[in-house]
């Protein structure tokens, strides 16, 4: 704060409010672009459109985290190393992202091969192709018929 | 004898104004707003463990319900916009707005603080204490809207997405126009069986089409003369929802009959427990704006002289509710 004077960091202010309205303004066309609401027929985009959609919808997000954490809780202010304290924490959560949300896709897969989505029934033979847990399960659920 | 020693050692050299005599403060920031910091960072720890909960069980399952289909209305829909207009997303980015200008709010708040002007402070404080409660009320119309009106709870998700092609079957089991594709959202009505003619919400006729446009009152006479049962039509379960049966028109299971079948299960309780987390952080944040509000009008922080430093920290959490928002509003309505 210090170094800006109060007219200065008042209209920094009023700049912050445009920007994160704008940025929202833009998160929301583009999730709405991304699922079809917005120049589409209605159906939620697949494939690259997706993903570049889901891309940006993170980017913007962390934009208006970090000006949020930088400018309004002011850390771009203090001294460096406590803001590196604060955020490299953080990473860890980053961390932990990757291999839950792996372990997530990995249950899909599953409750898939499993014909929960799609009903289908478990065939005897499939049992004799998979090996180790996913055997196990195989067999315990043709058990219990 | 030598423990005593260095005791003695200790209080001969004690120094205030070195850094381990407390001369020195870590990180050039307060103990108030070092702690609040630390705080705000375990808060971030809770937050991020439910949300990489949430992203985990959303990565686990087959289908999830579409935000723009799940979160379309907002107290305006039967206002000037027709009464099934369907309006994705434009509630909660309202919600929104109502936080990003109270965050703003609270850093003039602060900035008025610094100059120690009593009145300023006061202002601004009101205006972000306003922006909380605006938004805490939005809230309070949304969870209304989807637990009474649209019958989602913690166990049940009447909020689903076809995983097959397909076309409705109407009340006889006649094949009907209504034709859906795969990823096409729908909403599992419920038949009301008591007192009291339930008004729609207005989108949750909208994927249903001419069939369910019937005064709320025929649904009820509907309802008395059905029990729960499978009918050619639907299946009524013993909740009184109403499962529409269709007829699958491409894949694997071509030209077999299914009924609509409930949305994931763990929606309803990631999302009413991770918004209302947050809700609660922004209501109990509204109570500490409100104490250090009387506190600054009634002068407390005057005679403290530091630049109103409680302002400041009730500001950190107070952006950190906001931060956290970002975040809760990209996964649960965005993506």
């Amino acid at each position: 704060m210090s170094h800006l004077s109060y007219e200065e960091s008042k209209k920094r202010v009023f700049f912050g409010l445009k920007l994160l309205a704008v940025i929202t303004l833009l998160e929301v066309i583009t999730s709405l672009y991304g699922k079809g609401f917005i120049g589409g027929n209605g159906e939620p985009h697949t494939g690259i459109i997706k993903w570049i959609v889901i891309l940006l919808l993170i980017g913007f997000s962390i934009y208006k985290a970090r000006f949020i954490i930088f400018e309004f809780m002011h850390l771009g202010y203090e001294v460096k190393s406590l803001s590196w304290a604060v955020l490299f924490p953080i990473g860890l959560l980053v961390w932990a992202m990757f291999p839950f949300f792996q372990d997530g896709n990995s249950w899909m897969n599953r409750r898939e091969h499993h014909g929960d989505s799609t009903g289908k029934e478990i065939q005897e033979e499939e049992i004799q192709k998979e090996s180790g847990l996913l055997k196990d399960t195989y067999i315990i659920e043709s058990n219990r018929g | 004898m030598a423990n005593h020693s260095v005791a003695d050692h200790d209080t001969e050299h004690y120094d205030p104004n070195s850094a381990w005599g407390g001369g020195e403060r870590p990180f050039r920031a307060s103990y108030g707003k070092l702690m609040m910091w630390y705080f705000l960072l375990s808060d971030a720890f809770t937050f991020g463990g439910f949300l990489i909960a949430y992203g985990a069980l959303r990565f686990s399952s087959p289908s999830w319900p579409l935000p723009d289909a799940v979160f379309a209305t907002g107290p305006f829909n039967n206002f000037g916009f027709g009464d099934s207009t369907h309006l994705p997303l434009v509630f909660v980015t309202i919600m929104s707005f109502l936080l990003i200008i109270s965050s703003v709010t609270m850093v003039r708040a602060v900035q008025e603080g610094h100059r120690e002007n009593k009145n300023g402070v006061v202002f601004w404080m009101l205006m972000t204490v306003l922006g909380g409660l605006g938004f805490l009320s939005c809230q309070a119309w949304e969870w209304n809207n989807l637990i009474s009106k649209e019958h989602l709870t913690i166990g049940t998700d009447p909020f689903g997405t076809h995983t097959m092609a397909g076309v409705y079957l109407d009340d006889e089991g006649k094949e009907t126009d209504e034709v859906f594709k795969v990823g096409t959202p729908y909403l599992i009505h419920k038949l009301h069986s008591g007192h009291g003619a339930e008004g729609q919400a207005g989108h949750v006729e909208m994927h249903e089409g001419g069939a369910e446009h019937q005064p709320a009152a025929h649904h009820e006479e509907e309802a008395a003369a059905m029990p729960p049962g499978d009918y050619p039509g639907f299946v009524l379960d013993e909740q009184m929802f109403k499962h529409r049966k269709f007829k699958v028109t491409e894949g694997a299971f071509a030209n077999s009959i299914q009924s609509e079948q409930f949305g994931p299960k763990a929606f309803g309780g990631l999302f009413f427990f991770i918004t209302g987390f947050h809700g609660f952080h922004v209501f109990s944040g509204v109570v500490f704006l409100l104490i250090i509000l009387i506190n600054a009008a009634s002068g407390v922080y005057v005679k403290r002289k530091n630049g109103y430093e409680m302002v400041e920290k009730i500001g950190l959490y107070w952006h950190f509710v906001d931060l956290v928002w970002v975040f809760v509003f990209l996964v649960f309505y965005l993506l």
